[in-house]
């Protein structure tokens, strides 16, 4: 078969490549170019190179000066604990004394109350956290989506002691006269040693509720960032093959995003980890483990909150110390876990 | 041309694939994307669509399998029968509709999952079938699109690692899984080399053996080699539809011969 018409494939011109081909030649004037020769312009190449290296150099320290950073207060928190961790060696981990008048430390109740309220907090919200964000990348008609995406990042900036005084005169009484009784009486789950025991208010579950109220708009926030950049190719692919608009987000959309919320997860539990103020309001600061989520507990932040400005002792200090290095190594180790999931995540798609 | 393809007899006794056009027309908003498109497409025969940038040939593709009422604000009024039955009418499941309608897009978009949970993804969500019948699936739509040879030592290793060519051949693949009537093609290999090209279009030659394919095309060869009849669009409006052979030799229309001579678009 012959054809009258040659290949008239149209040029694009809205794509990139095509776009960028002008802005090149704008910097090289041709004319320029073929009247001054190699000789002139030899120079400004040259300057360029050095600018360049500069450039790099400086950017090379800027990026140095983190790391830097980070190495310094971990050598300087270490050492300033160091003579707690000598003494009590690995009891200070597992020991769940805490008396400043004998001198005897052990931080196992701040340690487990910080994973613990850090955990419900991360079961709480992050449900509800990717919930908001597939109605509002999804569902959400768009008139609706501008105004709640705003209430979600104004709820981050929040203040976090504005967050303790709400949990003081809301959530605690709340948490006394409807959660706590609900869960262990109206759901049984007083039967387990979890929910057991008087619900006074002020107690780890308490601390993990509002960590999960204050960890809930970055969740949100960065997964709705994710999914509303998950490519429309890949929902009508789903949707194409036959997929409800359901399957085609827990199918298709979700994963594709999975990595980025997993971002934003690990972003709510590096602050739930860190957060002081509110929990030290809510969470009663009793230095004790106990089985019951109903019972006041510590965590290392705001252990050290509490005591750092009365202690006088320099073993006190050093305790407090201890605390704080150990809570830095356990934000590493737990940033560093993510980060690996994340990246094999990445790369088992990617790859 | 003829292509080693190994093609099981999947639907080779079916009947179904026609799709009637009448009256069609279809607006974003307000802005009319097409106008009172009549049009009828036979079972097992290659349609090529052509027409410049912008004329609706994509939004008419969409009409085919209801990707686009999606769209905020889409509207659209006439009927589009798939085997005489109205695919706008109240009643009508669009799941049921898209699985007998398959379609592949311009840009390859396969899930960033394994080779075998791409193609498998249809069979999945629709009819679920037992894990052993699973794996024929996955390999006769594989053989199907011409890429089993290729990727049966990888079906676990990703999607995205294969080259663009062979990632589009998968979207092929994964739309087959199906078992569709209709195969719509919106630009299947305008992103892709010559070389892939060919193999794309020696699939869609193989192809309509089994199933009725409407392609997009802006690549007026493309559309005379593996095309049975040719359809031009200018303007939202279907101006001239017939035979490929006789629509690219002697165009009743002057805005046909004008395109097709490249005098513009
Ligand atoms: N989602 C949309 N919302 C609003 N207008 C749209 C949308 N998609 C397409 N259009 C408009 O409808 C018209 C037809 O578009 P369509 O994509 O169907 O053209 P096409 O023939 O496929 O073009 P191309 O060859 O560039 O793919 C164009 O004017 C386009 O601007
Ligand atoms: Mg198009």
């Amino acid at each position: 078969m012959t054809f009258p018409s040659p290949d008239s494939t149209p040029p694009r011109p809205s794509t990139p490549e095509a776009r960028a081909f002008p802005t090149i030649s704008l910097g090289l004037p041709s004319t320029a170019a073929t009247r001054q020769g190699p000789a002139r312009r030899m120079p400004s190449i040259e300057g360029s190179v050095l600018a360049d290296r500069i450039y790099r150099l400086a950017l090379l320290f800027f990026a140095l000066c983190v790391p830097a950073l980070l190495l310094l207060i971990f050598i300087e928190v270490g050492r300033a604990g160091w003579p707690a961790l000598h003494e009590f060696g690995f009891r200070f981990l597992t020991s769940s004394t805490w008396d400043p008048v004998k001198g005897d430390f052990g931080a196992a109740p701040a340690i487990v109350g910080t994973l613990l309220t850090s955990f419900i907090a991360l079961v709480i919200a992050t449900p509800l956290a990717l919930g908001a964000a597939i109605f509002l990348s999804e569902f959400s008609p768009s008139w609706l989506r501008q105004p709640v995406s705003f209430f979600i990042d104004l709820l981050a900036a929040v203040p976090s002691v504005v967050y303790g005084l709400w949990a003081v005169f809301f959530l605690l009484p709340l948490m006394r006269t409807g959660v706590m009784p609900f869960l262990r009486d109206t759901l049984h789950l007083g039967a387990t040693p979890f929910f057991s025991g008087p619900a006074y208010g002020p107690s780890v579950l308490s601390a993990g509720m509002i960590l999960a109220i204050m960890i809930l708009p970055y969740i949100a926030a960065v997964s709705r960032e994710v999914l509303l950049a998950v490519p429309r190719a890949q929902r009508e692919a789903a949707l194409a093959l036959g997929a409800t608009r359901w399957e085609a987000i827990t199918g298709a959309v979700i994963p594709y995003a999975r990595t980025g919320i997993l971002g934003g997860v690990i972003l709510g539990l590096g602050r739930a980890l860190g957060e002081t103020m509110a929990v030290t309001m809510v969470i009663g600061n009793r230095h004790e483990i106990s089985a019951s989520l109903f019972a006041p507990g510590y965590t290392m932040a705001s252990l050290i909150a509490n005591e750092f400005s009365e202690a006088t002792t320099d073993i006190h200090i050093s305790a407090l110390m201890a605390v704080g290095f150990v809570l830095f190594v356990i934000t590493l180790v737990v940033n560093g876990i993510a980060r690996w999931m994340v990246s094999r995540m990445g790369a088992e798609v990617h790859a | 041309m003829s292509a080693p393809v190994t093609s099981p007899d999947a639907g080779a006794l079916r009947q179904g694939g026609t799709i009637d056009v009448e009256q069609f027309s279809f607006w974003y908003g307000k802005t009319q994307a097409l106008f009172d498109i009549d049009l009828a497409i036979a079972p097992r025969e290659v349609t090529a669509l052509i027409g410049p940038s912008g004329c609706g040939k994509s939004t008419f593709l969409r009409s085919i399998n209801r990707l686009n009422e999606l769209i905020p604000g889409a509207r659209r009024t006439g009927v589009i029968r798939l085997d005489g039955e109205d695919i706008y009418q109240k009643g009508m499941d669009v799941v049921t509709l898209r699985q007998r309608v398959g379609m592949v897009f311009q840009r390859w978009n396969p899930f960033p999952k394994s080779i075998y949970d791409n193609v498998a993804y249809g069979p999945r969500i629709n009819a679920r079938p037992r894990p052993a019948d699973l794996d024929v699936i996955v390999e006769s739509s594989l053989r199907r699109a011409a890429l089993w040879d290729e990727v049966k030592d990888r079906l676990g290793a990703s999607a995205l690692a294969l080259s663009g060519g062979q990632q589009q051949r998968l979207c092929i693949a994964r739309a087959l899984a199906n078992d569709p009537e209709v195969l719509l093609l919106d630009e299947p290999a305008s992103a892709l080399d010559p070389i892939a090209t060919q193999k794309v279009e020696e699939l869609v030659y193989e192809l309509k053996r089994e199933l009725t394919i409407v392609i997009v095309t802006h690549n007026l060869q493309q559309a005379a080699r593996i095309s049975d009849r040719t359809a031009f669009f200018y303007l939202g409006k279907l101006i001239e539809v017939g035979g490929t052979q006789r629509l690219f030799t002697s165009p009743s229309e002057e805005r046909t011969e004008a395109y097709i001579t490249g005098r513009f678009g």
